[in-house]
């Protein structure tokens, strides 16, 4: 018969306070959201969820718990859910933010936390808007590089500081948070929009790119940089910290370098 | 109730969204860049007119008939108050302009706010041009030394 082995120290004991991050905090809230429904109602609506969240949990969190557990008919947009595609931009509290990148500790928890679609382009359902108005600037402005002369055989060559020019706005993940906050944007959708302006700066100021001249002149329009009103809407939505109104000032005074 | 929603990336496009024909030549720009200009001189000619007309000598008490009589007998404040007429009354329209854009809707109620706007710019600077080049202090019982 084997012996009773004592058996081996499984748990060890700390002190209190020592090691682990402690039960992390949980509260309750009510998220506030705007609901369109097309094929049921022709007015969209507040609906109210009340949830329990957990202190490193964002609204995107908090919006698939509602969609899992709650209500799935709700739709809204992510695909990396961490800040980089872009695909969750939406009016939090009112301000354009991305749900993924926005902590629900950070908001007002003893008040409805609002999240509705971004406003400007047409709604499609609940948190879903149609992008193609967007895009359609963004086409436009001619994001892609073009140049002249020959095809270098091996990279083009850039300096750190040419580079440096246009380091601001290559960050733009076209969530369209900034074109969407835009006042001049609301009225009629017919302005370029921050994020085309941005995009096309990020070519405009590429030493490896020709076609500054192209695009200085498609921003020329009358619906084009000349209508920014500096409002800094599109600075403060940017989930990328992206200098939009900086960007459109620097175009603007190199439309008006070419020019005068 | 059902309700049809074209596919997506088919480039379909809400015809509010369709931009208009590209504009020709730089009216934009060189409006964004008067508007800069014009604030800037103003500053000076409207700060010169009010110091003027308000601080130096008997200062507000002081205006009168005889006093803008006076003032307009002399070359530099005909120049210095036609300028301020024009410029004021472009960068005031200028930017009424601009709001009129950035928050009427509809094609038409643009054009009618716009046309209104450029009918009452251009009917106060002839009227005030006028005043200031065909001015006469010699009006019926005037009792200033120069009649």
């Amino acid at each position: 018969m084997s012996t009773e082995l004592p058996e081996p120290p499984s748990k060890i004991d700390l002190k209190p306070g020592v090691g682990g991050g402690g039960e992390i905090p949980s509260f309750d809230i009510t998220l506030r959201v705007r609901r369109y429904l097309p094929e049921a109602t022709a007015d969209a609506y507040w609906e109210d969820f009340k949830l329990t969240m957990y202190g490193t949990d964002r609204v995107l969190d908090a919006l698939h718990k509602v969609k899992w557990e709650q209500d799935g008919s709700l739709s809204f947009r992510r695909s990396c859910a961490h800040g980089v595609c872009g695909s969750d931009a939406m009016r939090i509290n009112g301000r354009n933010r991305l749900a993924c990148k926005t902590l629900l500790k950070d908001l007002d928890t003893s008040k409805p936390i609002t999240v509705e679609a971004i406003k400007g382009l047409p709604l499609e359902k609940d948190l879903i808007v149609d992008m193609e108005p967007f895009f359609q600037s963004y086409r436009e402005i001619m994001p892609f590089l073009i140049s002249k002369g020959h095809e270098p055989t091996k990279e083009r060559y850039q300096s750190a500081e040419d580079r440096e020019i246009f380091d601001d706005t290559t960050k733009c993940i076209l969530c369209a948070a900034c074109t969407s906050s835009c006042p001049v944007f609301w009225t009629d959708g017919q302005y370029f929009g921050p994020a085309a302006i941005v995009n096309a700066h990020r070519f405009i100021f590429d030493s490896r790119d020709d076609a500054g001249d192209m695009r200085l002149e498609i921003l020329n329009d009358k619906e084009g940089v000349w209508r920014c009103r500096t409002t800094f809407n599109c600075t403060e939505a940017c989930p990328r910290g992206i200098q939009v109104t900086k960007a459109i000032a620097e175009v603007k005074q190199a439309i008006l370098a070419r020019t005068v | 109730m059902s309700v049809s929603i074209p596919a997506p990336r088919s480039q379909r496009i809400d015809p509010k969204y369709k931009r208009g024909p590209k504009s020709r030549g730089s009216f934009e720009m060189l409006a964004w860049l008067f508007m800069r200009l014009s604030g800037v001189v103003l500053i000076v000619l409207i700060f010169g007119h009010l110091i003027s007309n308000l601080m130096v000598g008997e200062g507000i008490s002081g205006i009168s008939f005889g006093f803008v009589a006076g003032k307009w007998a002399s070359p530099l404040w005909q120049f210095w108050d036609l300028a301020m007429l024009w410029l004021a009354m472009l960068h005031g329209t200028n930017g009424v302009r601009t709001i009129i854009n950035d928050y009427a809707e509809k094609h038409a109620t643009r054009a009618w706010l716009k046309g209104i706007l450029y009918v009452a710019t251009i009917f106060i600077i002839v009227l005030g041009s006028l005043v200031i080049f065909t001015f006469d202090p010699c009006v019926a019982g005037s009792q200033l030394p120069q009649c």
